[in-house]
């Protein structure tokens, strides 16, 4: 095995006692003493700080913006070209069989484009984006990438660089700190308001204490990054989306909008874009669904479901799953036949016994951003 | 006298009844735990069956029975209330058993061995 990676934020997460573990090639931390459910709690109620600079940060340059943003609609359904400068959308990246490769925020930067990848998936999409005639990738390997969640984090960011204040959610901006440019977007993957922040590594360290220094904002680790976004509905590439899963199954037709789709003024042209289409227009089979289970019992990914407790085949499975701490009980996400509806009990399979489970509308909590 | 195994159980011993739970060490490790299910009273289990389903919110784990023997009385509150385990897991007992050959406890480790275990 290769050597674990270390982010700029590595000795910050040791000094605190953070339990490390091994992370997409990267050490990160998993938790701090504080645990997963306080971390995760202390993010709903307050603010979490997450090191994310293991995601891969991308700028994507060509002749012109709208070159790049062109260019770029040739390996995303997204609509690229239709982003104001200074936004940012979600995207993702399709295989000619209509799958998943990967999803990705992307954010207009005046003369470019930086994109934040997947951290395992950063290598794949790296090589993808450089096969795109038309444009240059950099891969910006130093800066750390931090993430700033919940009701607190506006005010907690605002006492370090007060223009933040001024975006709203999917805005991204060139701020200061000091000296050194951060650049900033009002978004993030817990449902709550909050903010990612990029900014040199050198001085990232520095800037995380200064964000904790007026302890309303704690540490907070992937486990809780993880449950949070489990309870927002959010799907996790590898878990809920794959190159097997395409975006009318996953439950976010939402990322190809009209322009790209059949009939639109810039339909197609990118991979899989007649599967992703057509199943777009005539509904999917199957689609992401919330469950709560009746029980106590975490149901996790893999699980089988079946419409009766005593089936002898699935009729879906079970792609994020775990305990909600703000509610207090499991939730799962599971890929299921689209005609059920919400309400309907199956039974998801767990270590040989089936555990009655309800179909649920997601997200699992309420998203406050700030529009 | 208390005893432990590899597995991080500890076995509160009186006599042929050995009182069963997880070490500090493993509920640390676990994390926060949010499920655990438990063997029923007059169940027989033999040395190494998987008999309590621990969940913490980042993964699920089991443990096994530490001897022979029948399990007597389960401990209700932990499944009603898993953080108990997170906060005080020596007094937080799981189930209680009876030992078919009292002479097992022998093959358990001491204090001194499991300390060497996790250090």
């Amino acid at each position: 095995m290769t050597e674990l990676l270390h982010t700029p934020l590595h000795a910050f997460h040791t000094a605190r006692q953070a339990k490390m573990v091994p992370f997409a090639g990267w050490e990160m931390p998993i938790q701090y003493p504080t645990g997963v459910i306080a971390e995760h709690l202390h993010t709903r109620e307050a603010a979490g700080l997450f090191d994310v600079s293991h995601m891969g940060q991308l700028l994507v340059r060509g002749d012109s913006p709208e070159a790049a943003a062109a260019a770029l609609e040739t390996v995303t359904p997204a609509s690229v070209v239709g982003l104001q400068p200074w936004r940012q959308r979600y995207g993702l990246l399709t295989s000619d069989a209509g799958g998943i490769l990967d999803d990705f925020m992307f954010a207009h930067h005046g003369t470019h484009f930086l994109l934040v990848v997947n951290a395992a998936r950063t290598e794949h999409d790296l090589a993808l984006l450089r096969a795109v005639p038309g444009i240059t990738v950099e891969h910006v390997t130093d800066r750390a990438l931090l993430a700033l969640q919940g009701p607190r984090a506006e005010d907690q960011l605002a006492r370090l660089i007060p223009g933040a204040t001024d975006l709203v959610f999917m805005d991204s901006a060139h701020l200061r700190w000091g000296a050194d440019e951060v650049w900033v977007s009002r978004s993030g993957y817990t449902g709550e308001d909050g903010f990612e922040i990029s900014l040199p590594a050198g001085i990232a360290p520095v800037f995380a204490d200064a964000l904790l220094s007026a302890q309303v904002v704690w540490p907070v680790g992937l486990g809780a990054r993880d449950s949070l976004r489990l309870e927002a509905g959010m799907p996790l590439y590898g878990n809920d989306l794959t190159d097997d899963t395409t975006p009318a199954r996953a439950g976010i037709g939402w990322a190809v909008p009209k322009v790209r789709r059949p009939g639109g003024s810039r339909a197609g042209g990118y991979p899989g874009a007649d599967v992703i289409g057509r199943e777009l227009a005539d509904g999917p089979t199957h689609v992401r669904m919330g469950l709560r289970p009746e029980g106590r019992a975490p149901i996790r990914e893999g699980a089988e479901v079946f419409a009766t407790d005593d089936a002898a085949h699935p009729i879906g499975v079970v792609t994020s799953g775990g305990f909600a701490p703000s509610l207090g009980h499991p939730v799962a996400m599971a890929t299921l036949p689209a005609e059920l509806t919400i309400g309907t009990t199956l039974y998801a399979e767990v270590r040989g016994k089936r555990l009655p489970v309800d179909v649920t509308a997601l997200p699992f909590v309420p998203v406050h951003y700030k529009r | 006298m208390i005893k432990y195994t590899q597995d991080h159980e500890w076995i509160a011993v009186t006599d042929d009844v050995a009182t069963v739970g997880i070490t500090q060490y493993a509920a640390d490790e676990l994390g926060d735990i949010v499920y655990i299910e438990l063997p029923v009273a007059g169940q027989t289990v033999a040395k190494g069956e998987e008999i309590v389903v621990i969940e913490s919110v980042k993964t699920a784990s089991d443990i096994t029975a530490p001897l022979d023997g029948e399990i007597t009385a389960v401990n209700e509150a932990v499944a009603t209330d898993p953080a108990m385990v997170n906060s005080d897991a020596m007094g937080a007992w799981f189930f209680r058993m009876t030992l078919a050959n009292e002479g097992d406890v022998d093959d358990l480790l001491d204090e001194d061995a499991y300390q060497d275990l996790i250090s």
